[in-house]
């Protein structure tokens, strides 16, 4: 099968999810301000957990639970998008 | 960006919430109406790159980071109704399994970073380019600017959702949130201008597509 431009796409987004282990820790932009304003505290544990904060539970190594939960969304976006604009395109006569 | 639950009040979350449902509503009709075969796979791509890029937080000043937001690059290449519809796909997907961006908070993320920063981002791109041409140049810096934007104009909105919500007075929020986020909307721009600049390298054609 020939590699089409689209696969090029997702394998780039897939090489993405592999060094997001590289990714800072530091706080984002809005936690930093909660932490400075001091409402940081007021954010509350979500009520259930699937794959908290990228890291996929059961994983001893933290770097390849977070590779593990980015190849897991990456898939999980790029098939729902995909699958969304499939069901919404115009009908070709 | 990504709002947690129990930061904002139930009236902000909840007019936030009626907003974006409208807006999701309508980008998804908009859709229905002009998507075509070649926005397909370009929807599927976009969804799984701004994932992915999401994840990888850069350092923007001591002991603060900020990551991709992606909506003006979607908007930019897709529409707004089409990119704010991925923003959408993406940040719902991010608060279901990831627990990033509260449930409750999901309407008001939406109305950020989907449907004001698709939007924001798109026009000030096009703004641009028609100041200096549907070139390079000018898809390059429309491209930086729309995205700079794009985050500037969420951070705005995500103070006044703060202090709607009686978290923290505007005149703390707005500029606390306008400064570390115009930091982080030039990562965001720079971004935005590399991958405009290798799709144009590369498949120049998908920038032509039929903007949704």
């Amino acid at each position: 099968m020939k590699l089409k431009w689209w696969h090029v796409g997702l394998l780039i987004a897939l090489g993405l999810a592999l060094i997001s282990p590289l990714a800072s820790s530091w706080p984002d932009g809005l936690e930093r301000v909660a932490e400075d304003k001091g409402f940081i505290e007021d954010a509350q544990d979500p009520s259930f957990e699937i794959i908290p904060d990228y890291v996929f539970p059961g994983v001893g190594s933290e770097a390849l639970a977070t590779i593990l939960a980015g190849i897991v969304g990456t898939l999980l976006l790029f098939g729902l998008s995909y699958g969304l604009a499939a069901l919404l395109k115009r009908r070709e006569a | 960006m990504h709002i947690p639950d129990g930061f904002l009040n139930t009236a902000t979350a909840a007019a936030t919430y009626v907003v974006s449902a409208g807006g999701v509503g309508y980008s998804i009709k908009e859709a229905n109406k002009k998507l075509g075969e070649k926005h397909v796979p370009l929807m599927g791509v976009m969804g799984a790159f701004i994932f992915a890029a999401q994840m990888l937080n850069f350092p923007v000043m001591g002991g603060t980071s900020g990551h991709l937001i992606g909506g003006a690059l979607a908007a930019i290449l897709l529409g707004p109704w089409a990119g704010a519809l991925i923003m959408t796909c993406v940040l719902i997907v991010q608060a279901l399994v990831f627990q990033d961006g509260g449930i409750t908070a999901l309407g008001a993320n939406v109305f950020n970073m989907a449907l004001l920063a698709c939007f924001a981002g798109y026009y000030l791109y096009r703004a641009v380019v028609s100041l200096m041409g549907e070139n390079r140049t000018g898809t390059l810096v429309g491209g930086f600017v729309g995205a700079w934007a794009s985050v500037f104009v969420a951070a705005i909105a995500c103070a006044i959702e703060l202090a709607l919500s009686g978290r923290v007075p505007l005149g703390v929020a707005l500029p606390a949130m306008a400064g570390v986020h115009a930091l982080i909307g030039i990562g965001e721009g720079l971004i935005t201008a590399v991958v405009l600049s290798f799709v144009m390298a590369t498949r120049a054609d998908l920038l032509q597509l039929q903007k949704v």
